[in-house]
């Protein structure tokens, strides 16, 4: 055993020896990798900083009641009476202000993105005082709060980020009357960073609701309040509703694009680690070839087949190994935390979020590339290892 | 016909290449004994099957009809793990280009065929020196193949083939990438290894001059023994 391990470790720190001389061919094998695994990489970070994004929004003990039949905010309706009785639920929080409940409103409206100059759906949402109370993680990082009563907004910092026109004293026009940019807040990176806050009260006119509201988010007691909550609610003969926890909610709201950007990413992967494996094959080939006199005088002194199928299979994945690291370790440093924004399928509005480089995609790539080099090693190795040895000695 | 005790003996060995449907016979029925402690030069012109004969003797190749035996040993018997397994044990090749491991010093190359043996890392150094010493080469252990002259590298190629002290030394044209001073200290140390060791040594050679140096010499043509003689 201990001789095969010789042989092994020998015949392979043979081959890494040589590594130089085949510099060229090697880095084209390494880049190869490097490149699929920072574009495999690179896209599933999009997908795991949208879903970041839009779970990390919420809390277990905020409900989100809207109308009965709708899925997002967008379709649902309220009327004053009903957020009413929502507020006047027991589960739900009281302080000084009274209930923490806020009845808001939910618009679209367009602004340009600095990227493109091009008009994307932003939303715009209408909030009562106890939108801050529910939401205990906002801050305003510049300017104020809007005033009540006043044409006011101020704007989350991912869509000051993505469009045009949103620094603090910019007017917009919206609903056919001038807006004064007052402020801006962040909750840490949810999808309200995404969003342009203003009163409810003069949103709803300014849009023709009326009394009208489209959600009411409310902050419960504790979370285990939720199914009293919900129960109360939903068998309140005066209200025909329909009862989520808000992190349900925004869980629900990325799974398509999630979904989508995944399996994109994926095929993408594919595709392009098939062109790497072509590469590390043409690579391994080439050394195997480059080495036909080596490995056929090794096997002629009596080496067995094994020990230069795995020194041929130890190189394929040294390089493998670098360019793994490589392409992790790029699309760490080039993507992580890269600001973006994309559309909501739910909303139809834009979402600003940051691409989330975890250690578990990066783990991902890492592996994805060993297996590229163990396909790409694979059949040069065995080439190698049932080299006809008499043959090769005579024509080497 | 070899002198006293066979140690190899081809019977009756065919062997048949086909290149697209064209077949070539490269050895006809050919009978061969070589004694133990001979040294057997093979001579012929190019296309002769001497080569091919080697490489059935040295278990890297296998004859299409009959049979070979190297000791008390059918080799043409045995499977590919088998043949890597017996060569280690049995054969020291001595290649015409020397085929020397570019990466690796002087005493690593020696070292190769000792890897394939149990022998402690000790054992093998004090093998590889004493090898070295043999051709001459031991202020030159260190060195890289590309740091020595063409003769200085047959010599780490003859110490490798000897290191482990094998039953058989086969040497295809191993004068044949020198010049005539440096080939003839090859052949010194060929003959030397015969006469002073008791080496049974099987050469193949265009060359007269290296014939020579052998104690039986085999002329093939086409694949058959044309003439054979005692040098």
């Amino acid at each position: 055993m201990l001789a095969f391990l010789d042989q092994v470790v020998a015949v392979t720190l043979m081959n890494l020896r040589a590594l130089k001389e085949r510099a060229a061919s090697s880095l084209v094998a390494i880049v190869g990798i490097a490149g699929v695994v920072l574009v495999l990489v690179a896209v599933l970070s999009i997908a795991e900083g949208f879903r970041a994004t839009l779970t990390s929004a919420g809390s277990p003990d905020t409900a989100l009641v809207l109308r009965a039949g709708s899925d997002t905010e967008m379709t649902s309706g309220l009327t004053l009476e009903d957020t009413k009785i929502i507020a006047d639920s027991p589960e739900v929080l009281r302080d000084e202000q009274g209930a923490v409940a806020s009845a808001e409103l939910f618009v679209i409206i367009a602004l340009p993105k600095i990227s493109t100059g091009t008009d994307a759906n932003v939303p715009l949402r209408g909030v009562q005082p106890a939108a801050f109370s529910v939401r205990e993680d906002l801050r305003i990082v510049e300017g104020r709060n809007f005033e009540p009563g006043r044409n006011e907004v101020i704007v989350g910092q991912g869509a000051q980020g993505q469009f045009a026109g949103l620094g603090v004293g910019d007017l917009i026009e919206l609903g056919q009357a001038q807006w004064t940019v007052v402020g801006v807040f962040t909750t840490g990176g949810t999808i309200a960073d995404s969003e342009l806050w203003c009163d409810a009260k003069v949103l709803q006119p300014a849009y023709r609701r009326g009394n009208s509201f489209q959600s009411v988010y409310s902050k419960l007691k504790s979370p285990e309040a939720f199914e009293a909550f919900k129960d109360a609610l939903t068998s309140d003969a005066r209200l025909n509703v329909k009862v989520m926890r808000e992190t349900d909610y925004y869980a629900g709201q990325s799974t398509i694009l999630i979904t989508l950007i995944r399996t994109l990413g994926i095929l993408i992967a594919i595709l392009m680690g098939l062109g790497a494996v072509f590469g590390a094959l043409i690579t391994m080939y080439t050394a195997v070839a480059s080495r036909t006199r080596e490995i056929a005088t090794l096997r002629a002194i009596g080496f067995a087949s094994m020990p230069v199928l795995i020194s041929v299979m130890a190189e394929a994945l040294l390089l493998a190994v670098v360019g793994g690291l490589l392409g992790a370790g790029l699309s760490f440093l080039v993507f992580n935390g890269y600001q973006a924004a994309t559309m909501n399928w739910q909303t139809f509005s834009q979402v600003t979020f940051a691409f989330a480089v975890t250690p578990k995609l990066m783990i991902l790539g890492f592996l994805y590339s060993l297996a590229l080099g163990f396909v790409g090693g694979f059949f040069p190795a065995l080439a190698a290892a049932r080299l006809p040895v008499a043959t090769a000695l005579r024509e080497a | 016909m070899a002198s006293g005790e066979a140690l190899v003996r081809v019977q009756n060995v065919h062997k048949v290449y086909h290149r697209g449907n064209e077949r070539i016979d490269v050895l006809r029925d050919l009978d061969v004994n070589v004694g133990k402690g001979e040294f057997l030069a093979l001579m012929g012109p190019s296309g002769s099957g001497k080569s091919t004969l080697l490489n059935i003797i040295g278990g890297l190749d296998r004859p299409t009809e009959g049979g070979v035996e190297v000791g008390e040993r059918r080799i043409d018997r045995l499977n590919d793990g088998q043949l890597a397994s017996w060569r280690a044990r049995h054969v020291g090749f001595v290649f015409q280009f020397y085929n020397l491991m570019p990466v690796l010093t002087a005493e690593r190359n020696v070292e190769l065929p000792l890897l394939l043996t149990n022998l402690s890392r000790a054992k093998r150094k004090k093998q590889v020196e004493t090898a070295l010493a043999l051709v001459g080469l031991s202020d030159r252990a260190k060195h890289y193949p590309r740091q020595l002259s063409g003769g200085q590298e047959q010599r780490v190629g003859v110490a490798r083939a000897i290191v482990t002290d094998p039953t058989l030394l086969l040497c295809d044209e191993p004068t044949g990438d020198l010049d005539r001073k440096s080939g003839d200290e090859i052949l010194d140390l060929l003959e030397g290894l015969n006469q002073q060791h008791g080496k049974t040594i099987i050469m193949v050679t265009h060359d007269p001059l290296a014939a020579a140096r052998a104690t039986r010499v085999l002329h093939l043509d086409k694949g058959q023994l044309s003439s054979e003689a005692a040098a």
